[in-house]
């Protein structure tokens, strides 16, 4: 009887054995990294119908998030409407050719088509006003947006994203006279750890950790 | 008379001699076939054209199974409320069904694990395929829970994997001990049919070697692992096999306790009950000692194998059925008993409303399948008629399967509050996959007994009076 295998067979099985180890632990890793909000969320930067440069408005021109974003602080995330860009533009560059689908939707009343950049899912119950009352800043998750050009997403807004500030808010915590200001410090890093710990007591700051806190 | 006359007369009121009552010990392997012979009959099966009725069977059961395909396709496409259960029946057909299925593989365990470790020979000639059936069964029970997340592309949730969501198992619940009291059992019923499979495979790779046939040689060889039946392989594969049938035997207990805790440690009446541990893993071993015989006695028909499984195998079985059945029916005397003991009234209108309620219908089709079937098996006449103990058999499988329906749906449908009681019907999409799951089971049992040598060849060797060095010639000869 010819011999069915050569003799390097006899190291199959644990060849076999080690070769799936090293690929589950790859895939694992890879998995990780390339399949996480880090790798797929950060970086996202959509092209908007109107070249609107918060760099421009905020950084040099000094407005306020609130001029725009205006039921940040009551309710939830506000789109401005065309009316609000007009209040400037009706004087200001009123016939630039980038303003044209600004122009378009004051005429017309249909909203201008922006383009969602930080997507909650649906399942998630998020209120923006709870946040910025309670001392944290425009900054913590949307980054320095007044240096953007183009909004850009920085933060992977996944839930150990949101967890890791619900779970230590004094470390993220600002004055509330700082909240809109992208350029301000935390507590924690200004005044102390202490001072951080007191605020967040005094503010009776008490983030939800719970299941239902957050998926109602 | 004269006897008695003859004592009274003076002689000593003991027997001259003592000659003790013959008792043969059953015959495994009937009609004294030699070695030979069982290699032939039992590679034979895999190595024939392959019959045309399997390819019939094949082919109905993978239409069978398509149903199953169909079912959990619509569901991942549409939602997990395709299925019938809404609150309050939250867990419905697909938990039962995943009890059923779970619980079936246990007589697998059971006979490859404790009657090794208890020394039952007639194991050897069910073992393989009652093995198989384990594993098969565990794959059925299995689709249920993953696709009763609904979100299956989340299922890897359920193992502790770091991740973005900051997700962490709650290791204080049944469920997750559930995780791994299944997987675990999976992981060690394949090593197990597997190590007991390998002199065979390598049995099969030298017969098609022999004969020309090299690429199933090589593919049979690959998975013998370079067995040649040195006293070295055999002494590695009998102290591989001894520990994992010591393994294994905590799991025939541990599975279906933890299973059991899936209800037992939550708060419903008829749920909570100290007794669902022992009550399940009684009715795991029935339900798949129910479930062996199904299969066994056609496979005995068809491929005649009576020397093999013989009459002595199928009454070891009914017995236990017999004993195991009763367990389970003492279970649900118990459960009643403790209710109105216990005193409290959920307890108490819980068990009421079981057997009167709703689905007093399912109650009595479990009592009639699980208690009053396996008493037939009392009498020996019924034990040897094969075709009347494979009827039995389908009804303690129904029963079974009622059993757990009774406990999961009943107790959810009508709890604590009457505002929110319910009735639980399925939907076309549950009943369809649950029927599915019978082809699924099918198509690998028939590949299974296609391809793999469906009993054990080397340990059936061993049962036989010639594998006895004291059998033949030598009977009568006493060691000093």
């Amino acid at each position: 009887m010819a011999k069915l295998f050569p003799k390097s067979a006899n190291k199959l099985p644990v060849q076999i054995i080690v070769y799936l180890c090293v690929v589950g632990c790859i895939a694992t890793a890879a998995a990780q990294y390339y399949m996480t909000p880090k790798y797929t969320r950060v970086g996202y930067a959509p092209m908007q119908p109107v070249p609107y440069s918060h760099a421009k408005h905020v950084g040099e021109l000094g407005l306020d998030c609130r001029y725009c974003h205006s039921t940040i602080d009551t309710a939830g995330a506000a789109i401005p409407t065309s009316q609000t860009c007009m209040n400037c533009h009706n004087q200001l560059k009123a016939a630039s050719p980038a303003l044209a689908v600004i122009r378009e939707s004051y005429q017309t009343g249909n909203p201008v088509p922006w383009v969602h950049v930080h997507v909650m899912p649906s399942f998630v119950y998020f209120d923006h006003s709870i946040h910025v009352n309670r001392g944290i800043g425009c900054v913590e998750c949307h980054g320095k947006v007044s240096e953007m050009d183009v909004v850009t997403q920085v933060k992977p807004m996944s839930m150990g994203f949101c967890l890791d500030c619900h779970r230590a808010p004094e470390l993220h915590v600002r004055e509330k006279a700082d909240v809109f200001n992208l350029d301000s410090g935390t507590i924690a890093a200004t005044q102390g750890i202490e001072a951080a710990r007191t605020f967040v007591k005094d503010w009776n700051i008490k983030p939800p950790v719970s299941c239902s806190g957050c998926h109602r | 008379m004269s006897q008695a006359a003859e004592q009274t007369a003076g002689a000593p009121a003991i027997l001259q001699e003592i000659r003790p009552a013959v008792k043969p010990r059953a015959q495994l392997v009937a009609h004294g076939h030699d070695f030979n012979w069982i290699t032939e009959k039992i590679c034979g099966i895999a190595e024939e054209k392959t019959p045309v009725w399997w390819w019939w069977c094949f082919g109905c059961a993978c239409l069978v199974a398509s149903f199953t395909v169909a079912g959990i396709t619509y569901l991942v496409a549409t939602g997990v409320g395709v299925w019938g259960h809404r609150s309050p029946v939250n867990w419905a057909w697909d938990i039962v069904n995943f009890v059923f299925w779970i619980g079936i593989g246990h007589a697998g365990t059971l006979i490859s694990a404790i009657l090794c470790l208890l020394r039952q020979k007639w194991r050897t000639s069910i073992n393989r395929s009652a093995e198989a059936m384990t594993i098969f069964a565990v794959v059925c029970a299995g689709i249920f829970p993953v696709f009763h997340v609904g979100r299956v592309w989340y299922a890897w949730f359920l193992f502790p994997l770091p991740n973005s969501n900051y997700i962490w198992q709650n290791y204080r619940s049944p469920l997750e001990w559930d995780v791994f009291a299944v997987s675990t059992y999976g992981t060690v019923s394949v090593l197990f049919w597997y190590v007991g499979m390998i002199p065979d495979l390598a049995t099969m790779r030298d017969r098609f070697a022999s004969v020309g046939k090299t690429l199933k040689a090589r593919l049979y060889g690959l998975f013998a692992m370079g067995w040649r039946g040195s006293s070295r392989h055999w002494s590695n594969y009998e102290m591989a096999y001894l520990i994992l049938a010591g393994v294994s035997t905590p799991l025939v207990l541990s599975v279906h306790t933890i299973v059991s805790f899936d209800f037992a440690v939550s708060l419903l009446p008829g749920w909570h009950t100290t007794i669902f541990p022992p009550y399940f893993v009684a009715g795991a071993i029935f339900s798949g000692f129910g479930m062996v015989l199904t299969l066994a006695l056609p496979l005995r028909a068809v491929y005649h194998l009576e020397d093999l499984i013989t009459q002595y195998h199928i009454d070891c079985m009914c017995k236990i059925i017999l004993a195991t059945g009763t367990m389970v029916g003492y279970a649900y005397a118990m459960e009643f008993f403790i209710a109105w003991y216990g005193a409290n009234p959920y307890e108490g209108f819980t068990f009421i409303n079981r057997a009167f309620g709703p689905y007093w219908w399912a109650y009595f089709l479990m009592i009639s399948c699980n208690v009053i079937t396996p008493q037939f098996f009392w009498f020996k006449a019924v034990r040897q008629n094969t075709t009347l103990v494979w009827i039995l058999a389908l009804f303690v499988n129904v029963g079974m399967w009622f059993e757990r329906f009774v406990i999961i749906a009943t107790s959810l449908a009508r709890d604590f509050l009457p505002t929110s009681w319910g009735y639980y019907s399925p939907s076309v999409v549950e009943i369809f996959t649950f029927f599915g799951t019978f082809g699924v089971f099918s198509v690998l049992f028939l590949l299974f007994i296609r391809f793999l040598p469906i009993m054990a060849i080397a340990e059936l060797k061993a049962v036989t009076p010639q594998a006895d060095p004291h059998s033949g010639e030598h009977r009568g000869d006493r060691h000093g």
